[in-house]
């Protein structure tokens, strides 16, 4: 039971980061070509900069969430994915650093430069994330004691030794690509005036059809790659729910972009990823991570699972400090509504 | 070179780097309180600005903080997953709640302060520099808990899997080890605000521009600066040495270079400890106070290095040594400076003695080389071990990333810092060069 509640806190947990910093990685994915003068340059960056450090810690807190939980998946995963994590922190780094400089430069150049390095980091982020989540899904070779090494790139086909990056994690990546692009764009239908948020909308329509395009594809390459997926939806037939969830939400997307409700095209866009997010778990459930060498070497719920006290004592202030994290964020947004304004940056 | 050996300096120049930013996060996070409460009291423009100044820096400070903090969490998986496997059940725990209770914190609350000036009330704006202030100050709490199982496990029960389990809560928090370093380590924090913002007023009133200002900085400084700089030595300082004393005899015999069991052992001021001959060239000793201080009394004996095996020291004896006599030699300038500074000002004579200011100008790097200093004495005197008594370090490491791969990606942090490094200073050094005032034409 303790297994089941955590394996749900700790998708709680990743849910939040994704379709809070989704929006603001999405941004910096059409930052390097929606917008043109330096003021729409200015408040774009002004629409995510109150906010997005919060919703970085979404994958700190996270992080820690999944290694107080699953001490051997966070050592196995991490140590497993050595360089392509090694890759998302420097480019992290990299966002967070221009981010915050952009602030202070004024010379036009070098914005320039820092306009192109954040979105560029932006992009391959969101790439990355698309494709860890699918190497997840696909499975890696783990040995008897639970580990594995996974090379940057083998051949394109996934195997039992697959590389980071093979046909099916990279849809996997642009997956998480478009529709974090919508996902900000939608963000900027609502904080962006004049001719930006016609610009953003405009967008909209073409991301929408190309998500829906890749999600179809999506799902069925992922039943192909790994069949199994698809034996927790037959065992429990209450969780079609979920597929049914992800095209209701990217309908409600359709409509409500098309009647100019901003805000609600935007719920629809969290909607959407949170199903997706929800599939993506309920396929793989209880295992955490599979193993491409073998269903006995799977890191399970069970294998992988803290001790009940320590579990029992997390469940109690995890629920606490989520309510007051929880709590401030929506004062931090509540400060922040409307349109983004230039110049109350610091 | 050993897989061993580049994890090993993986984490250590990784943390090394990052722990130069929160030092100044927290102590900072501490005096920007101190200034947004005399604007609110005050209703001066003056001591709002002195805030925004602050704060300016402060957001640099803390972005890079924050950039350099994340691989930290990341790399207890991908450089010593062995020992996230093992310690999970401990030490997972301060580590998350590090992330939930005190990250969410004071991200939201920074938000509100950089950019919310204009859209909330001054007394929201001043409960957001609190805000910012207890959740950096929190974040040091749970990351001190972590390290201070590794220094001194407590509450833990060892399965028959290998693995560590918590046992309790509360005596995992409040681990007497984590307390006391916490107060020493936090104290540390304080000292190195202290002295930049004491260098940044002596700077200003050295060069004779934004004097106001300068005198406000040189005072704040001071007065904060005298108060931890004595703090950090006593009591702060003494206790924590004495809990080492006593819980890692080895650690505390190589700090001191105590190569052999002594009954009123002398404490070693200056000179080299020889590791091959097992003694210090060139000592300046006093007479029987390393007895003194640790037990209270000059007859005591003090355990050297002798009473342990070989494998059971710490390895790097040198590098111990001499990290622990700079901490130490450092807090002795701290006290002497600002018990100085402190008379001068409270005589009025600070702000017109140009040696004393330029001695406080040029001291601003001190307290980063001496918190450098001091938990490298704390990491270094832990060794051979990872968790105290119970883990090796030899067997923590993650065993299927190679060196190769460990080299890499060290150099890879290594030319990305240096660039880092230099942006910061830039930074930082605009900020200060534009000064409190309000230019009134730019928007940043």
């Amino acid at each position: 039971m303790m297994g089941f509640i955590w394996f749900w806190l700790v998708a709680v947990m990743i849910v939040g980061y994704v379709v809070l910093d989704g929006f603001d990685l999405g941004v910096g994915v059409l930052h390097l070509f929606l917008t043109r003068t330096e003021h729409e340059k200015r408040t774009t960056l002004a629409s995510i900069g109150p906010v997005w450090d919060g919703n970085e810690v979404w994958l700190l807190a996270g992080g820690g969430t999944l290694y107080f939980a699953f001490p051997l998946l966070y050592a196995s995963a991490f140590s497993g994915f050595y360089l392509p994590l090694m890759i998302v922190l420097w480019l992290l780094i990299l966002r967070g650093v221009t981010l915050e400089l952009r602030n202070h430069v004024d010379v036009g150049v070098w914005c320039k430069l820092l306009d192109g390095l954040f979105g560029v980091a932006s992009t391959l982020l969101t790439i990355f994330y698309g494709a860890a989540l699918a190497n997840v899904i696909r499975g890696v070779p783990l040995n008897a004691d639970g580990y594995f090494f996974l090379p940057l790139w083998t051949t394109w086909t996934p195997s039992t030794y697959p590389g980071v990056l093979d046909w099916y994690t990279v849809i996997g990546g642009v997956v998480a690509l478009l529709a974090l692009s919508l996902h900000g764009a939608l963000w900027l239908t609502i904080k962006a005036a004049g001719d930006l948020e016609t610009r953003a909308r405009k967008l909209v329509t073409p991301l929408w059809l190309a998500v829906v395009a890749i999600t179809v594809i999506s799902l069925f390459a992922t039943i192909a790659v790994r069949p199994a997926s698809l034996n927790n939806y037959f065992n429990y037939p209450v969780a079609f729910a979920i597929p049914v969830g992800v095209v209701l939400s990217l309908v409600a997307l359709w409509f409500f972009n098309r009647t100019g409700a901003a805000v609600k095209a935007f719920l629809a866009s969290c909607f959407y990823l949170f199903f997706m997010l929800a599939g993506a778990c309920w396929s793989v459930y209880p295992t955490l991570l599979p193993a491409t060498t073998g269903a006995q070497y799977d890191i399970t719920l069970q294998r992988a699972i803290s001790g009940d006290y320590a579990l029992g004592v997390g469940f109690v202030w995890w629920v606490v400090g989520m309510a007051l994290a929880i709590s401030y964020q929506v004062f931090t947004y509540s400060r922040f509504l409307g349109k983004a304004e230039v110049g109350e940056g610091h | 070179m050993t897989s061993e050996l580049i994890h090993r300096l993986h984490f250590a120049f990784t943390i090394t780097f990052h722990y130069l930013f929160p030092q100044l996060t927290m102590g900072l996070g501490l005096l920007i309180v101190i200034l947004k409460t005399m604007a609110l009291r005050t209703s001066q423009e003056h001591w709002d600005r002195a805030a925004r100044f602050w704060g300016r820096i402060f957001a640099i400070n803390f972005v890079f903080g924050v950039v350099t903090g994340i691989p930290m969490e990341f790399e207890f998986g991908t450089n010593w997953s062995r020992f996230s496997e093992i310690s999970g059940g401990v030490i997972g725990q301060p580590l998350a709640m590090e992330g939930v209770f005190s990250f969410f914190l004071e991200s939201a609350f920074l938000g509100v302060f950089l950019y919310g000036a204009n859209k909330v009330s001054a007394k929201v704006h001043w409960l957001s520099s609190v805000g910012v202030f207890v959740g950096s100050w929190i974040s040091g709490f749970f990351i001190i808990v972590t390290d201070a199982w590794m220094q001194h496990p407590v509450a833990y029960v060892h399965l028959p899997n290998g693995h560590f389990e918590v046992t309790s809560f509360w005596a995992l928090l409040l681990n007497p080890w984590a307390l006391l370093q916490y107060m020493h380590n936090m104290t540390g924090a304080v000292v190195t605000a202290s002295f930049v913002m004491g260098a940044v007023g002596a700077f200003y009133l050295l060069d004779k521009r934004n004097e106001a200002y300068g005198r406000t900085f040189v005072k704040l400084g001071v007065i904060t600066g005298v108060i931890s700089s004595i703090l950090i030595v006593f009591p702060t300082g003494d206790l924590h040495g004495k809990y080492v004393a006593k819980h890692q005899p080895a650690a505390i015999a190589a700090m001191e270079g105590l190569f052999k069991t002594e009954q009123g052992a002398g404490l070693v001021l200056i000179g080299q400890p020889n590791d091959e001959t097992g003694h210090i060239d060139n000592p300046v000793v006093v007479n029987d106070l390393l007895s003194f201080l640790i037990y209270g009394t000059t007859k005591a004996e003090v355990t050297g290095l002798d009473k342990f095996k070989p494998e059971d020291r710490p390895q790097n004896l040198p590098l111990l040594y001499y990290s622990y006599h700079i901490m130490a030699g450092l807090g002795t300038w701290f006290m002497v400076l600002m018990v100085g500074s402190a008379f001068l000002l409270w005589r009025g004579k600070l702000y017109t003695c140009p040696p004393v200011l330029w001695a406080l100008l040029l001291s601003f790097p001190l307290p980063y080389i001496a918190n450098t200093a001091g938990w490298m004495t704390a990491e270094l005197g832990r060794q051979p071990w990872l968790i105290y008594g119970l883990m090796r370090t030899s067997e923590g490491y993650s065993k299927m990333v190679s060196a190769g791969n460990g080299l890499f990606t060290l150099l890879g942090f290594m030319g990305m810092y240096a660039l880092m490094g230099l942006l910061f200073t830039v930074l930082v050094y605009r900020e200060i060069a534009k000064g409190p005032e309000p230019a009134e034409t730019k928007a940043h």
